[in-house]
């Protein structure tokens, strides 16, 4: 059973979309336990799976049994035992936390929406485990296109912002497919370990060049790196709050990995750092990612739309620390894909079950909400001082990883932009507590006496909510550990 | 100048598609009109479905199928020796089968969003979505 994991994790799901989509039809009901059930054999399994890697090392899984270079393989290693066992999570505390609200706000659709949403889990988790470059493209489209749809799903610009996602969505994948094209002419290979043993001879060709750079275009538009940037805000603004909670999290952190596995794996650092000279270029993109998302956080008075600024500049966070090219900004830089998914999972979370009561997110609406909404808010603290880096929050560890790799390797730009960009995110949430805990509820209607009431979100949504905001500082807590016995292994010894 | 010539015939096929893909391009950054962005996209898309298929040919080659593969086991081991040169390559025509399915959807889901988008402002063109998105 166990040697199968690989292939469960996305066989079931996969098989489950089609089942919710039959179920659909049957009865509304049954859709949402068969979602969760998928999901839960999807955690069992990617979390058996990262405990089989610690005690056994990377496993290479044939599909169907076929060899390598001709048929496709699933590897799995510490990078993605970890990012693999986060997907899953992310993705089944966020169903359970967003039933009410998927009720509330599509009664119609909720056949359709738990279909894309497990649709989109088998494509974000295939992404992660597969080691071939093509099957990459693939489910990176599955991923996306069910993306399109959850988020078009939303409030009544969706259907226009999505429409931008879907242009620059689809050049993004396109990139990345014209890169594999370029791999595939000098090498005769898709298989990942395959093409890393051939490249070493080839790094002088201009061809080998030409395939690095359009994959990177590729996933940064992907991944909204700063100057690529532009879809995101409004296409995660508008969407549904069950599928935004989805999407912020985990869409850009599987990018990163996605790059983060080219360089370490495809690649090899050595051709990155070393043989192909732009890795400062790109550090100081990061940080002009960086500080331009603080900035435009910062003039945003929406929580969500501030949310997705801050988005941005994690990115950046984690494409910096990638191209710092040592091992402790690698170290950051992988640490800050878990940490940032579980963050931006606990604000969003919080966002969904403020638009579940008030119907509202921009900063109006928050008035009171501290006395209204305690434990919401208490887990939107705990998010907030996560992301802004305080410690013992898990955000605080990945930052401090980054800041030292930063000084490893002499780039005080990249720390300067890390540090400005922490004080911008104690202004925007200080802010955001400051109107929430001291201004008085108003239901905009005058009725000021209602404001003692208190009002919290339904039990289903808050549990999950609050254990994402205790498992924030768990992680916090329990950092040397999965530095020390996951992450050390995950990046080769050539790094230092 | 003569080099630049040669240049362009003997890599014809490459220049084919980066003509075309910058096409798409154009299209989707400079037209005011969705769905002429989404045919841009999917003008985009198909450049690169070209470049894969263009990339498998072989000067005198022929379609990958063994000829006679069947019932000629008796004739001994030298008559049926496969020569690669032979045959085109048919793995990048397979990987195109599934670009082209996934070309096939996007432009679907395009195409759908265009609908809600039309539905919703009672027009196509960009920049009168954005002056009515404005006024709001």
């Amino acid at each position: 059973m166990s040697e199968q994991y690989p292939a469960l994790l996305v066989i079931v799901p996969l098989i489950s979309a089609f089942l919710i989509s039959a179920a659909g039809w049957v009865n509304k009901r049954l859709c949402f336990p068969i979602a969760v059930a998928a999901l839960s054999v999807t955690v069992y399994s990617s979390v058996g799976l990262l405990m089989r890697v610690l005690d056994e090392g990377v496993i290479i899984y044939r599909l169907g049994g076929w060899p390598p270079p001709w048929g496709i393989a699933y590897y799995v290693d510490h990078l993605n035992g970890l990012v693999l066992a986060v997907v899953a999570l992310v993705a089944l505390l966020n169903l359970i936390a967003s039933q009410k609200s998927v009720a509330v706000e599509f009664p119609e659709k909720t056949g359709p929406f738990y279909t894309l949403y497990v649709l989109m889990v088998t494509g974000l988790l295939g992404i992660v485990v597969t080691g071939d470059a093509f099957n990459l493209y693939v489910l990176l489209e599955i991923a996306s296109l069910t993306g399109y749809g959850l988020i078009a799903m939303g409030e009544e610009r969706a259907p226009f912002a999505t429409l931008n996602y879907v242009y620059m969505g689809t050049i993004g994948a396109c990139f990345y497919l014209l890169g594999v094209g370029y791999l595939y002419i000098v090498t005769g290979s898709l298989n990942m370990v395959d093409i890393a043993r051939i490249l070493p001879a080839l790094y002088q060709s201009k061809a080998v060049l030409a395939a690095f750079i359009i994959c990177m275009v590729g996933l940064w538009l992907k991944m909204a790196l700063f100057p690529l940037h532009a879809w995101l805000p409004n296409a995660y603004t508008f969407a549904p709050s069950a599928a935004s909670s989805l999407i912020a999290p985990l869409v850009t952190k599987v990018m990163v990995y996605v790059m983060i596995r080219l360089i370490l794996t495809v690649f090899t650092p050595k051709f990155a750092f070393a043989t192909f000279a732009v890795k400062d270029p790109i550090v100081w993109l990061a940080v002009i990612a960086i500080v331009m998302g603080a900035i435009f956080a910062l003039a945003e008075r929406n929580l969500k739309k501030m949310l997705t600024y801050v988005i941005i500049a994690e990115v950046g966070y984690m494409v910096g620390g990638a191209w710092l090219g040592n091992r402790a900004a690698m170290t950051g830089a992988i640490l800050h894909i878990v940490n940032d998914a579980l963050m931006t999972l606990c604000i969003f979370l919080v966002v969904g079950n403020i638009v579940y009561k008030i119907k509202g997110y921009a900063f109006e609406d928050l008035k009171g909400l501290f006395r209204k909404m305690p434990f919401t808010m208490g887990a939107f603290v705990i998010g907030a001082l996560s992301i802004i880096g305080v410690p013992p929050t898990c955000g605080f560890f990945s930052k401090w990883y980054l800041i030292s790799g930063a000084i490893q390797a002499g780039h005080y730009g990249f720390m300067v932009a890390l540090l400005f960009s922490s004080l911008v995110n104690v202004i925007l949430f200080f802010r955001v507590f400051e109107i929430s805990y001291y201004e008085p509820f108003s239901d905009h209607h005058g009725h000021g006496h209602h404001a003692e009431s208190m009002a919290e979100a339904p039990l289903t949504m808050l549990l999950p909510l609050l254990i994402v905001a205790v498992g924030l500082v768990l992680v916090g807590i329990y950092t040397g550990d999965i530095v020390n016995q996951i992450i050390r292994f995950a990046i080769p010894k050539g790094l230092s | 100048m003569p080099d630049f010539i040669s240049l362009i015939v003997a890599k014809y096929n490459y220049w084919i598609y980066i003509t075309l893909m910058m096409i798409g391009l154009y299209a989707m950054i400079a037209k005011n009109n969705l769905v002429k962005k989404i045919v841009g996209m999917n003008i985009f898309q198909t450049a690169i479905i070209l470049f894969y298929v263009s990339i498998g040919a072989k000067k005198g080659a022929t379609i990958p199928i063994i000829e006679h593969g069947h019932g000629e086991e008796l004739h001994g081991a030298a008559s049926h020796v496969v020569h690669a040169v032979d045959y085109i390559n048919p793995l990048p025509h397979v990987l195109m089968l599934t670009a082209i399915v996934v070309a096939v959807a996007t432009l679907g889901v395009a195409l759908a969003l265009a609908v809600k988008v039309h539905d919703k402002y009672k027009t196509l063109e960009e920049d009168e979505i954005l002056a009515q998105l404005r006024e709001k």
